[in-house]
């Protein structure tokens, strides 16, 4: 492998520290499952790792009905999907999770370093976005917390400044009347990217949807949601019509492009199925 | 620069000098002389670097050598349970030929182990599911799956 210097921090304030001193080649190792990954290909100049995972206080994961789901940044993947507390009241969180890579990457990759690599095509990224998910931020001046639909700023890219780490994520609770699905396309169903990936959360009050969030993965240059889709949406019974209109809605909401998983056709094509599946699957919480 | 790296590996304490660089699968192979786990992929594709890690299955190739301190590993060199004495599931595999070339076999024997400790009854599809990481480019599953019901069956046999 390259040859790169490794470090291991104990507090945050070291990490960010480091972060700021070593220079612009300098990498968070967290779950590890792509930068070693991307440093044995030559994919990424890394000169100084710095371990983040014995630092205290970020593996935990706790549930309550009034803050939701908080897990911390060390907590992997795999972890997280065997939860049953995860499987019942996220499924769509719990799917995301059960087919990004494989048991052995999900032992070591964590969902916050899924979450800031930043890839378009990230399989956690669409129900937590569609969950309305909240990251929590530290710098050693100021600790932000932000809205994850706000985070991404390009492929790859998010608002993080330099020495600032993500250190959780937040995602509000489950409320009885909420169906959930994400579906991933892909050409296999193991150790692959996804082509398309869609989120639905939806809240339903007497048969009409009072809430719907639609979360559109590998179709942009982040994850989208589609505002308009989601409009046409509220307030109806979400029969096959209407959710028909607005899948086709989503489709001219997205911007794919065209690479080796897919063509840019295939893949609005691919949006306009997934969605109207999404929304059925969510609504089968309530049959 | 070299650290020494103190951990567990098949129940056996051991000491390692590795570079801080060093992959944990590197490290096992070059430094401790384990050679039955296999270097395939190196890039977390192909499972057949799988150890298991304070109980938990990763591949080798995806950890740093330095993160195993104070950990417990375990290869397919202490699959069998004792001298001359082999595993179910080693026996399964030579019975039903489920080793072609066998470069796979060291990721697929430690991953069903473990798929048979959570799971003492799997059906073709949790091994299917469970093995979604491990790639057998002679392509020979149905032997590879036959071998694991087989070893499932036989060791809950034995439990009662």
């Amino acid at each position: 492998m390259r040859r790169f210097e490794y470090h291991r921090a104990d507090t945050l304030e070291q990490v960010s520290r480091l972060l700021t001193e070593l220079g612009d080649d300098t990498f968070l190792f967290n779950g590890g499952t792509d930068l070693l990954v991307e440093i044995r290909e030559r994919l990424r100049r890394v000169r100084h790792v710095v371990d983040i995972k014995q630092i205290p206080g970020m593996s935990d994961i706790t549930y309550d009905e009034t803050r939701g789901l908080s897990f911390g940044a060390l907590v992997t993947v795999g972890r997280l999907e065997r939860l049953p507390l995860v499987r019942k009241l996220y499924p769509n969180l719990c799917a995301a999770l059960a087919s990004l890579g494989s048991i052995q990457v999900r032992n070591r990759a964590t969902v916050v370093g899924n979450v800031c690599r930043a890839s378009p095509s990230a399989d956690t990224i669409p129900p937590l976005i569609a969950d309305g998910a909240f990251i929590h931020i530290y710098s050693t001046t100021n600790m932000r917390v932000v809205p994850l639909a706000e985070f991404f700023t390009g492929p790859g890219k998010t608002v993080l400044a330099k020495g600032e780490i993500v250190t959780g994520i937040t995602v509000p609770p489950a409320a009885d009347n909420a169906g959930k699905a994400y579906i991933k396309h892909g050409r296999r169903k193991a150790m692959e990217l996804s082509t398309v990936g869609v989120a639905v959360s939806l809240c339903m009050d007497d048969g009409v949807c009072s809430d719907i969030r639609i979360a559109l993965g590998a179709v942009g240059a982040t994850v989208l949601r589609a505002p308009e889709a989601e409009a046409m949406l509220r307030g109806t019974k979400l029969d096959d019509a209407i959710v028909k209109s607005a899948a086709n809605k989503a489709m001219e909401e997205c911007t794919p492009i065209s690479n080796v998983r897919a063509s840019a056709d295939y893949r609005r094509d691919m949006v306009g199925v997934l969605t109207g599946r999404a929304i059925k699957q969510a609504l089968e919480t309530f049959a | 620069m070299k650290r020494i790296v103190e951990f567990t590996v098949n129940g056996e304490e051991r000491e390692m000098a590795v570079e801080t660089c060093c992959s944990l699968l590197d490290a096992l192979r070059d430094d401790v002389g384990l050679t039955g786990t296999k270097k395939g992929c190196d890039v977390g594709d192909c499972g057949a670097c799988t150890v298991i890690v304070d109980g938990q299955p990763v591949n080798a190739c995806l950890m740093l050598a330095v993160e195993a301190e104070g950990r417990t590993v375990e290869t397919i060199e202490g699959l069998q349970p004792d001298v001359d004495v082999l595993h179910p599931l080693q026996d399964a595999f030579m019975r039903h030929g489920a080793s072609q070339c066998g470069f796979c076999t060291p990721g697929i024997l430690m991953m069903a182990k473990k798929l048979l400790e959570d799971n003492p009854n799997p059906t073709d599809e949790d091994i299917r599911f469970g093995l979604s990481g491990n790639i057998c480019r002679c392509t020979g599953y149905t032997k590879i799956f036959d071998a694991i019901k087989s070893a499932a069956l036989e060791m809950e046999a034995a439990r009662s």
